[in-house]
């Protein structure tokens, strides 16, 4: 019995691949990474959590899609004072929050209000949300905006003021990113009232494109179409996330027809992908920088010279050919060239094994030398396979008579030693949060090269921290630019990183997906994409 | 992989009478062994192949035909002799140019080294508690075997990668995990086999004529508890080399560039289709050599315990 | 009969009770914060990290989190997720409708293979059909699971296209509400034409990797266990008496061989929701050994600790009903064991 009803169920199995029902809605599944942690971005730092929350909610400015242009979002316009202090936004009018989301109705349009809530949330330990899941914001507190900001105010119900404490030109940038994101008071105050105040981080209600309808553990998410958005109902009638952690896996799917755009694909795939006929493979250089910091108050790398044989020591064209594969450019600058101020003028090192060798004789290095290589365990935008990077490293510095042993930990683990400046060399990388030069620049300064620090070289050179630290307090472009440029000549001749590459971010679609663009800053998007 | 109670549940069901009685006197107990092992064509050949990854493992410096770390960045990727590659590196290369064959012959040291090392230790270890749970009875007793509960409770690879996370992902490490894991096994089967033994009239005698404990327990009557924990240990090393090899997979096992299987398959994951021997060969190493110890191990049980053999 | 119920729960309390003591210890003494692990290249202000951790309560002394933690299991509260800030209780449940829904599948499917395999090839001692079947178990039972399931994918998925490849639900055709959490059910109470189908097809090769081992395991076992059977005394004399073959087989060796076989299928359930972990990484199956593992490497020590407490009470719980059952068919047990 058991086994003719096995049969039949596969049977029926079958034919269901067979047999699609005829649907009308147009549905679009995006194979993603992983679970997020919950759905108020405000909470969170990774970009698995801000792609889930980003279809329901708008910020004041946003980010272009495709690019990092800053353009109006629920702000119409924007003044910026002359001292550079006060910055006021004009409020769109006849913005709806989502109806009908976990039982809520708004009785009014988004206005002031939200704005307020929304930042008081993060900054002020007097609002009743501020506790609430977790309460770290660590996007708000990392961008130095309780330093930063004077104060929030309603002028009227559609202007609110920003004061700053200081000129501060990535202020509007910041603004764009997930962390202000802003949400509904009026649903705040329904849960509150409820006593599930926790249900605000679970069940999203915003002004977005797309409203929230379901989401499952580690298995799916789904949004539908949010008819009333102010910039017009999108093309796409239901948005699906599947959770799909295996990079293979998602390829497969994509393949099949089970989801239409993937994350992250394999970089051995890619060359699979180039001559498959399902699928469109687009690609935009990524806003990040992988580098292997040698640690200068280490000896032997208190040495320039010696940092710069390293630098000559090791095969970067082989790193980007064989774990990159073609899915990176190599790394001269700080910078990604993508980043205006980028010095198109400096030659990176040569590989040259041989001189290397000799500059490292006449540092006075006795060889065979002993240091650490340390690799990150997880995979990063910046570098897909660290562990095949350090071997790749190792097996190169051997020739120069360098012992390099390999060193891991636990990722938290990981970053926190380095950071304490507990390596000989390392890798680690940076993926820009919102375009502007001082988002890398920052990570070779003095201020954050104290133990704990984000400078892992512990590098501190004067000429270079007056150099960027000036370069911040301008809004003059061109000026800025002149002032990185000369920072860059220093950072090559100083070699306090072997600067390894800039990855490429490759997307996959298939080819019925319509207008879909890549994002520099490893966004993921669905307005405005359409299915053919 | 999983707790085997095919074994567990032979081993239980063999009434103990059976374990003492294995060989008639007259012979000589290893001849008949063999007879009986020999009689059981997959238990040969098991051994053949196990002999023969044993000495490739043994003789890997002299067998491999480069390092198993040296880089050949001219050859990066390169397909395996059938499927159009170059005899210098007879089962292609992998992603950093590293010949894959090399790699999987010292890969050979690694794995039967750890299935090994599992099997030493937990013999060892489930001897001694096993006999002491046996002997001593009352508290030794009772802690012994609830710790031995308590570790079956926890859902096996779990408990593993716990180890791992809190000692550190290393070689050692993986070999003490994989221990942990299967230690409760053999407590569980020297206990019973031993308290079956306590029971019979020669222990009994040993006892009166004056034998002291420890003499008792590791001379007079392990002894006759070892059948079934030969074949135990044989099938043990077959299940510690795949746990292993999935902590390998799941990045916690030998650290790089160490040729461990399990390993050199999760990092070959991405090519399972541009170059999917990288990924294949490794598979099918564990598998080869997994089945060859278990051939193995079941013809030693059928030899070892003629209750089955009979059959 | 009830005695021995008795003693066997009551051997069972203590267990659950230092399985509480060593997850708890077990987990702490992993390096590394769950703080730290969330912290992305930016690293944290050591001032906000101790507020951080001042407020999940892990700068007090260990014995008081213990106590903490204590009190609140035996108040049914596994404590809260320090990643997502759900409470445990609340992500189990989710999880694990589709880690038992899995294993359930893997399960039937071994025994469905697995039995009548074992007994053809008992019946057919020696041929063609026994030495294959008795090869494949012993292939099956030594496979890197793992390896088994990407070569699976490829190939039944990727290259012949036959089935999903990871996922439990067609998410472009259908959408229907959770209600019981197992898509087999849900997806008939939804009504949509094809939905079932789509279920059961998506379970497919998770069911036919997760349950290779066993349905070795239930081979060999079967076999051996009617081999065992069928050289009785009864068994011949059924046979010398001129009973069709069939009747023997099925009527008097059958029953008797399958009791043993029923203990290793008590025992592999146990495994299978357990050790479902491998199998739902692989096929991106949102259950509770992925969850287990990703709670590892997030230091979120809640989820962790509740979630080991969980799945190994539900083991330990699962172990003793199979005890119970094999001590009610075969009654013989009770007094010797």
């Amino acid at each position: 019995m058991l086994v003719i009803n096995t049969k039949v169920v596969i049977a029926a199995a079958m034919l269901t691949v067979l047999a699609a029902p005829a649907y009308a809605a147009k549905t679009l599944v995006y194979c993603s990474e992983g679970s997020p942690e919950n759905f108020t971005p405000a909470l969170n730092t990774t970009g698995t959590s801000f792609d889930a929350a980003r279809p329901v909610y708008n910020q004041l400015v946003e980010f272009e899609r495709g690019s990092t242009k800053v353009v109006p979002g629920l702000a119409e316009s924007w003044t910026v004072s002359d001292d550079g202090k006060e910055i006021t936004f004009k409020l769109r009018k006849g913005v709806k929050f989502h109806s009908g989301v976990n039982g809520f109705t708004p009785t009014r349009d988004f206005n002031a209000d939200d704005v307020i809530f929304s930042f008081d949330r993060m900054w002020k330990d007097t609002n009743p949300y501020h506790k609430v899941t977790g309460g770290a914001y660590d996007y708000f507190n990392d961008m130095s905006m309780p330093d930063l900001l004077k104060s929030i105010d309603k002028v009227d119900d559609y202007t609110v003021k920003f004061t700053l404490t200081e000129p501060n030109s990535p202020m509007l940038a910041n603004l764009a990113m997930d962390f202000a994101t802003i949400q509904s008071k009026e649903y705040a105050d329904m849960l509150l009232k409820k006593g599930t105040p926790e249900q605000f981080d679970q069940i999203p209600v915003g002004t977005g494109p797309f409203s929230f309808v379901n989401y499952q553990k580690d298995a799916v998410i789904r949004f539908k179409a949010n008819p009333s958005y102010f910039l017009g109902k999108p093309a796409l009638d239901n948005l699906v996330y599947a959770i799909t952690p295996d990079a293979t896996a998602r390829y497969a799917k994509l393949k099949k027809g089970e989801c239409q755009v993937m994350i992250a694909p394999n970089p051995a795939d890619i060359a699979g992908m180039k001559t498959d006929p399902l699928v469109n493979l687009i690609s935009q250089p990524g806003l990040n920088i992988g580098y292997l910091s040698f640690n200068t108050q280490k000896p032997p790398f208190d040495k320039k010279e010696v940092r710069q044989a390293f630098n000559m020591a090791i095969d970067k064209a082989a790193i980007i050919k064989d774990v990159y594969q073609g899915a990176g450019q190599a790394a001269i600058n700080p910078i990604p060239p993508t980043i205006w101020s980028y010095n198109k003028d400096i030659k990176d090192y040569p590989f040259d094994p041989a001189k290397a060798k000799e500059m490292l004789a006449a540092a006075g290095v006795k060889t065979p030398l002993d240091i650490d290589l340390w690799w990150m365990p997880v995979q990063r935008p910046y570098n897909p396979n660290a562990k095949r990077v350090a071997e790749m490293m190792q097996s190169d510095l051997a020739k120069i008579g360098v012992n390099a042993k390999l060193v891991s930990y636990e990722w938290g683990e990981y970053r926190k030693r380095l950071q304490q400046g507990e390596h000989m060399t390392g890798q680690l990388g940076w993926t820009g949060d919102n375009g502007d030069p001082d988002n890398f620049f920052f990570l070779l300064g003095c201020a954050a090269a104290r133990p704990g620090g984000q400078n892992l070289s512990k590098w501190c050179n004067k000429e270079f921290d007056d150099l960027i630290t000036k370069a911040k307090t301008i809004s003059d472009v061109a000026e800025r630019t002149k002032l990185y440029e000369q920072a860059q000549v220093i950072v090559k001749e100083e070699a306090p990183w072997f600067t390894i590459a800039h990855s490429v971010v490759y997307e996959p679609t298939r080819k019925e997906v319509v207008d879909y663009k890549v994002s520099p800053l490893g966004r993921h998007e669905f307005y405005g994409v359409d299915l053919k | 992989m999983a707790d085997d109670p095919v074994l567990n549940a032979t081993a239980a069901a063999v009434p103990a009478d059976a374990l003492v009685e294995t060989v008639p006197p007259e012979v000589s107990p290893l001849r008949a062994f063999w007879s009986a092992f020999s009689e059981n064509r997959g238990a040969v050949l098991g051994l053949a192949v196990v002999v023969f990854i044993t000495l490739l493992a043994i003789f890997a410096p002299v067998l491999a035909l480069h390092s198993p770390i040296e880089q050949f960045r001219e050859h990066v990727l390169l397909p395996p002799v059938w499927a159009g590659g170059e005899w210098a590196f007879p089962f292609g290369t992998d992603a950093v140019g590293r010949d894959v064959l090399s790699r999987l012959i010292y890969g050979a040291r690694i794995s039967l080294g750890i299935g090994l090392s599992v099997m030493l230790v937990s013999v060892a270890v489930g001897i001694v508690l096993g006999l002491a749970a046996a002997f001593l009875r009352g508290i030794v007793e009772v802690v012994v075997m609830r710790v031995m509960d308590l570790v079956v409770a926890i859902p096996s690879l779990v408990l593993a990668i716990l180890v791992v996370a809190v000692l550190g992902p290393s070689l050692t490490n993986t070999i003490v995990a994989v221990t942990v894991v299967y230690l409760p096994r053999y407590v569980r089967l020297v206990r019973a086999a031993a308290m079956a033994e306590l029971s019979k009239e020669y222990v009994v005698a040993a006892q009166v004529a004056g034998v002291g404990r420890l003499r008792l327990m590791f001379v007079t009557v392990l002894p006759n508890c070892l059948a079934p924990l030969i074949v135990q240990a044989a099938l043990g090393i077959s299940d510690a080399i795949l746990e292993a090899a999935a902590l390998g997979f799941l990045g916690l096992g030998a650290q790089p560039p160490t040729p461990e299987w399990g390993a050199m398959l999760a990092d070959s994951r991405e090519f399972i289709r541009s170059a999917p021997w990288i990924v294949t060969l490794p598979g099918l190493a564990i598998l080869v050599t997994v089945v060859a110890i278990n051939l193995m191990g079941d013809g030693l049980r059928d030899a070892l315990d003629p209750k089955l053999r009979r059959s | 009969m009830f005695r021995f119920f008795l003693r066997r729960v009551a051997l069972t309390l203590p267990t659950f009770v230092a399985l509480m003591f060593v997850t708890f210890v077990a987990v702490r003494l992993v390096p590394g914060d769950p703080i730290e692990a969330r912290t992305g290249e930016r690293g944290i202000a050591p001032e906000r990290l101790a507020m951080l951790r001042h407020d999940l309560g892990l700068d007090q002394p260990v014995w008081q989190q213990f106590l903490h933690y204590a009190n609140g299991i035996l108040h049914g509260d596994f404590g809260v997720s320090i990643v997502t800030k759900t409470p445990i209780l609340h992500e189990f449940a989710i999880l694990f409708p589709a880690t038992l829904e899995l294993a359930f599948c893997g399960l039937i499917f071994a025994i469905v293979l697995g039995i009548p395999a074992g007994v053809i090839a008992a019946v057919k001692r020696g041929s063609i059909f026994d030495h294959s079947v008795m090869t494949v178990a012993l292939a099956g039972y030594s496979m890197p699971i793992f390896w088994w399931g990407l070569l699976l994918i490829m190939f039944m998925s990727e290259y012949l296209g036959l089935t999903p490849v990871s996922g439990r639900m067609d998410l472009i055709n259908y959408y229907f509400e959770p209600v019981t959490g197992f898509m087999l059910i849900d997806s008939l109470l939804s009504d949509q034409e094809g939905a079932f189908g789509a279920a059961v097809a998506h379970l497919i090769l998770p069911s036919i990797v997760l349950g290779t081992i066993p349905l070795a395991v239930i081979a060999r076992m079967t076999r051996s266990s009617m081999l065992e059977v069928l050289s009785e005394d009864y068994v011949r004399t059924a046979r010398a008496k001129g009973l069709s073959p069939l009747r023997v087989v099925g009527l008097h060796a059958l029953r008797n061989a399958l009791i043993p076989v029923v203990t290793v299928i008590g025992l592999q359930t146990g495994t299978l929701l357990a050790g479902a972990v491998l199998t739902e990484t692989i096929f991106a199956w949102p259950g509770v050994g992925k969850w287990l593992i990703e709670s590892i490497s997030r230091r979120d020590y809640p989820a962790l600790q509740g979630g080991i407490m969980l799945i190994s009470g539900i083991v330990i719980l699962v172990n003793l009903i199979v005890d119970l059952l094999y001590v009610a068919i075969n009654p013989r047990i009770r007094h010797g064991g």
